[in-house]
């Protein structure tokens, strides 16, 4: 077992983990934070995207004792005082989901993807996706709250 | 496990117990249970677990299965033949007899396709919770039929049906993935019942990959009779369905479906399928995207081109010889099954001019002439398929174990909010909208004061649940017939409230008024008259609350025209779809937003099954594809068309000469459907600048409200095509302001698209076929 101290959505935590333990699992069995899913275990599908200090991660591929010192953000730390984060309020307006079990990893990328670009074309936010996997429709019904600047 | 389709008296069917005993049957079938405090000590604790296996022959080939002293996979059957199935339109009395045809026609032709196999992959893994210490069993499952399951469950194992709930809590996605009993969902009863105490057990992705069901893996061989003008008068199927080691629910059925679909849209009027189901030591197939019947329109609309190619026609031309023509229906089709309408023309011209077929056959004749290096290939298809699964009494001729119907209830509270029971529910579908919707429309309630409840078998005692293309065709009626029934009984109140006659009282705008006064309650008001009873009509329950149950007479025959062009590399093979048209007609679109996710769903899938997907298997029968680095399924950047462009009916134009223009919209917003009529003028055209502002103003039917709009295009060229810039300003007044911002730019983008499209189909103005709609801006205003 190994000591970590993180901040997970605004919270500090302290606990002992197993060294093999992944950052996913310590979210959902550990901290109950059940919103970060997991949808493979190749790092392919990109549905346990978090932020570890901003930048997104797949926290499958993350060692929960890699991230000690860190500031994680996951799905259900994104909204404010009862107010859902306007790229969660973007997937909401515009329909952006169907079953809704890739929309937490797909809205911590989407999120990631304007931090680097906050006015992305069409292109961009495809190549920016490409390592989520929607499977209810994997197109363009997904990347329109990515554009969503652009009509502004 | 069980299988509930007998699809002929002396179909084989193995025994399928939930785990292995003695022999394994196929990689991804269980051999023992671990039972453990937490996932990874369990896993810890299989690793420990050693097996010492003696190999037997793999049978992997359907033919080679079928040959005689081939290994068998279930020797105790003494074959690996599951079933033959022959449906003979001459035996039948739908058609003729296919060999003469054969024998006449002045063109066969004969080819072999194979549907690949196919794996559902949705994105969340299955998992399953029992909890054995309460009065009932409880169940928490990833499934797509909790009602099923709840029965299976209690039938297999003996429990009393009553004793057991099943809950599928918000389903991450199924595509007939999920239509299964499967062997982990019975051992976690039987373990959580030995224990004593609650277990759960979710599956990684690779076990997923390897033991859900998959789909498809058919060999089709077609013998196609025609005459030399392109007429078709015959096909013969002979297929090959591979079920893998074992039968579940409905995998000896699957195939079957596609029976009643080879005949596509056509009229030949001789047609014989015969499917032999094979065993092989692969995972079981079972219901997957469309189950039989997207096989069955590849197959036809294959061999469709390949008559035309034959014969040097245009392979639409060739289709529209054959084709049932819209005055003809209801049409009775040599399959068996009466289509009930359908117009393949107008569906066909729409999307051979939003796709700009001719300029593309142009362009793709310039390059084979240039011998380009980059060709186009351009692939056709046209379907209908039966869709609203499905008429009881028809499943009960094909001997399928379980009804078709579908069944909701409606409880009116005592202060007129409204619960719907529905008895199909979602996994991505979006049934608590559609289901809010209807009701909210119907009996004109506010959308909000609607809930839906599904998917827990204690809420919702009855339904067949979600599979099929069933849910809004089937269940969708049943919430209608439901609301209706709460109409009259309320009417019945209102008019004992109102002391007056029954006929006399009119239900509008959610309120029960005598005819020709404004004396009237509201439905809100019925309600809780019904429920605090002081004084209701004799020979009445004090109840508004109601039950429908709809069993569809006929399947519902959705069809479409689907044009895709795609640039090929002829040096490297490399393939990127240029543009994909669909136009489907799906009949009342409820909710265009999730229409729109929906066709794009099944795009990407039909794209994928083309260009990346496929099960594979090695020499010993092992699942290569058992990662999702190896089953490829395409994401958004794989799918990035020029333009995709779905059309929806709704937008009509029934005037346009000059700058002016008149039209219709049809729009449901929430709980409402709003037509509105109005006029247009472009004020502004400037040619050379691809500039244009368009101003138009509508009326909705009925005097809820008004819209105006101004729509400013401006069109710029790049190498990639043209980029379509529209503005617009959309002020809405009336009852449809009421609804929030946001789904008032839902709806206004849908307006301003079907607008777009439509003027740009009569006028050639704001979006040509060519042109790619890249950047839409909208911004709408809302005055009460």
């Amino acid at each position: 077992m190994t000591r970590l101290t993180v901040m997970v959505d605004g919270v500090r935590y302290v606990d002992d983990v197993e060294p093999r333990t992944l950052l996913a699992h310590y979210l959902r069995e550990k901290l109950g934070k059940t919103g970060t899913v997991v949808g493979c275990d190749t790092s392919n599908c990109g549905a346990c995207t978090v932020h570890l200090d901003g930048r997104s991660v797949k926290s499958c591929s993350v060692f929960a004792v890699q991230v000690g010192g860190s500031e994680i953000t996951t799905i259900e730390g994104l909204a404010r005082d009862g107010q859902l984060h306007p790229m969660q309020q973007a997937f909401h307006d515009n329909h952006a989901l169907q079953c809704g079990f890739c929309t937490p990893g797909m809205i911590m990328q989407a999120i990631d993807l304007l931090g680097d670009d906050p006015d992305p074309d069409e292109q961009s936010v495809r190549a920016g996706l490409e390592g989520n996997l929607c499977r209810c429709t994997a197109t363009r019904t997904l990347c329109v709250p990515c554009l969503m600047p652009r009509r502004r | 496990m069980p299988c509930a389709w007998q699809i002929t008296p002396d179909m084989k069917s193995p025994p399928a117990p939930p785990l292995a005993v003695d022999t394994v049957h196929c990689a991804g079938e269980g051999i023992a249970i671990v039972v453990a405090r937490d996932a990874a000590s369990a896993a810890d604790a299989a690793d420990a677990v050693e097996v010492d296996y003696d190999e037997l022959t793999p049978v992997l080939d359907m033919e080679a299965a079928l040959a005689d002293g081939a290994p068998l996979v279930h020797p105790e059957l003494g074959t690996n033949r599951n079933a033959l199935w022959v449906f003979d339109s001459g035996e039948a009395g739908s058609g003729g007899d296919v060999e003469p045809a054969i024998r006449d026609a002045e063109i066969v032709i004969k080819r072999r396709f194979r549907q690949q196999r196919l794996i559902p992959a949705f994105m969340e893994p299955r998992s399953v919770v029992v909890d054995p210490t309460g009065e009932q069993l409880t169940m928490w499952s990833s499934t797509q039929i909790p009602h099923i399951l709840k029965t299976m469950v209690a039938l297999t194992l003996g429990l009393p049906e009553h004793k057991v709930r099943v809950i599928a809590p918000d389903v991450g996605g199924g595509f007939g993935g999920k239509l299964q009993v499967t062997p982990e969902e019975f051992l976690a009863v039987l373990v959580a019942r030995r224990m004593g105490k609650p277990v759960k057990w979710t599956e990684t992705r690779s076990e997923s990959l390897l033991a859900v069901h998959h789909g498809r893996d058919q060999i089709q061989d077609l013998t196609l009779a025609a005459r030399k003008d392109g007429t078709v008068t015959g096909l013969k199927v002979e297929l090959m369905a591979d079920m893998g080691a074992y039968l579940r629910i409905i995998t000896s059925g699957i195939p079957i479906l596609g029976a009643f679909m080879y005949c596509g849209i056509y009229k030949f009027r001789a047609y014989r399928f015969a499917c032999t189901n094979v065993f092989t030591t692969k995972t079981p197939t079972d219901a997957y995207r469309g189950a039989g019947r997207p096989e069955a329109t590849f197959a036809i609309e294959r061999m469709m081109d390949e008559l035309a190619a034959e014969l040097g026609m245009d392979p639409l031309e060739l289709r529209e010889r054959n084709w049932i023509k819209h005055e003809e229906f209801p049409y009775p089709t040599v399959a068996g099954l009466t289509y009930d309408s359908g117009n393949y023309e107008a569906a066909t011209a729409k999307a051979k001019e939003l796709f700009d077929y001719d300029g593309l056959r142009a362009e793709q004749r310039r390059r084979r002439e240039a011998n380009e290096v980059v060709q186009l290939g351009i692939g056709i298809s046209t379907y209908t398929e039966m869709c609203g699964l499905a008429p009881s009494r028809m499943l009960g001729a094909l001997s399928y174990s379980a009804g078709g119907w579908e069944n909701t209830s409606i409880r009116m509270l005592a202060t007129g909010k409204v619960e719907v029971i529905s008895g199909v529910s979602p996994h991505g579908q979006g049934h608590e909208t559609v289901w809010s919707q209807i009701v909210a429309d119907r009996l004109s309630v506010p959308f909000e004061d609607v809930e839906v409840l599904h998917g827990d078998t204690q809420s919702s005692s009855k339904g067949m649940d979600t599979y099929g293309s069933r849910s809004l065709a089937v269940g969708g009626i049943a919430v209608v017939k439901a609301v209706d029934k709460v109409i009259d009984k309320a009417k019945k109140m209102a008019a004992h409230l109102l002391e007056c006659s029954e006929a006399d009282i009119e239900f509008t705008h959610g309120k029960f008024t005598i005819k020709g006064t404004d004396r009237g309650v509201t439905i809100q008001e019925v309600a809780f008259a019904a429920f605090a009873a002081p004084n209701y009509p004799e020979g009445m329950e004090p109840s508004l609350d109601s039950e429908a149950t709809f069993d569809p007479e006929n399947f519902s025959f959705p069809h479409g025209t689907h044009l895709c062009v795609a640039k090929v590399d002829t040096e490297t093979g490399w393939v990127r779809i240029r543009r994909y048209v669909c136009v489907d007609d799906i009949g009342t679109v409820v909710n265009p937003l999730i229409v729109e996710g929906q066709v794009h769903g099944g795009l990407a899938q039909g794209i994928a099954q083309a260009l990346f997907e496929e099960a594979g298997y090695d020499e010993v029968g092992t699942l290569i594809t058992s990662t999702l680095a190896d089953y490829l399924m395409p994401s958004a950047a794989d799918l990035d068309p020029e333009r995709v462009a779905p059309c929806f009916p709704g937008a009509t134009l029934t005037s346009a000469s000059g700058a002016e223009f008149a039209g219709t919209v049809q729009i449901r917003l929430g709980p409402i459907a709003l037509q509105y009529r109005g006029s247009g003028r472009f004020t502004e055209t400037d040619q050379a600048a691809h500039r244009s502002v368009i101003k138009a103003t509508g009326t909705a039917a009925g005097g809820q409200g008004t819209a105006a709009v101004t729509v400013q295009t401006s069109l710029v060229e790049d190498e990639a095509g043209t980029a379509v810039t529209v503005a617009t300003d959309l002020t809405i007044t009336g009852k449809p302001a009421q609804f929030g911002r946001g789904l008032i730019e839902d709806v206004s983008r849908k307006i301003i698209g079907q607008f777009a499209d439509c003027l740009s189909a009569s006028l050639g103005q704001a979006e040509g076929p060519r042109q790619q709609r890249r950047h839409r801006r909208s911004s709408a205003s809302m005055m009460r």
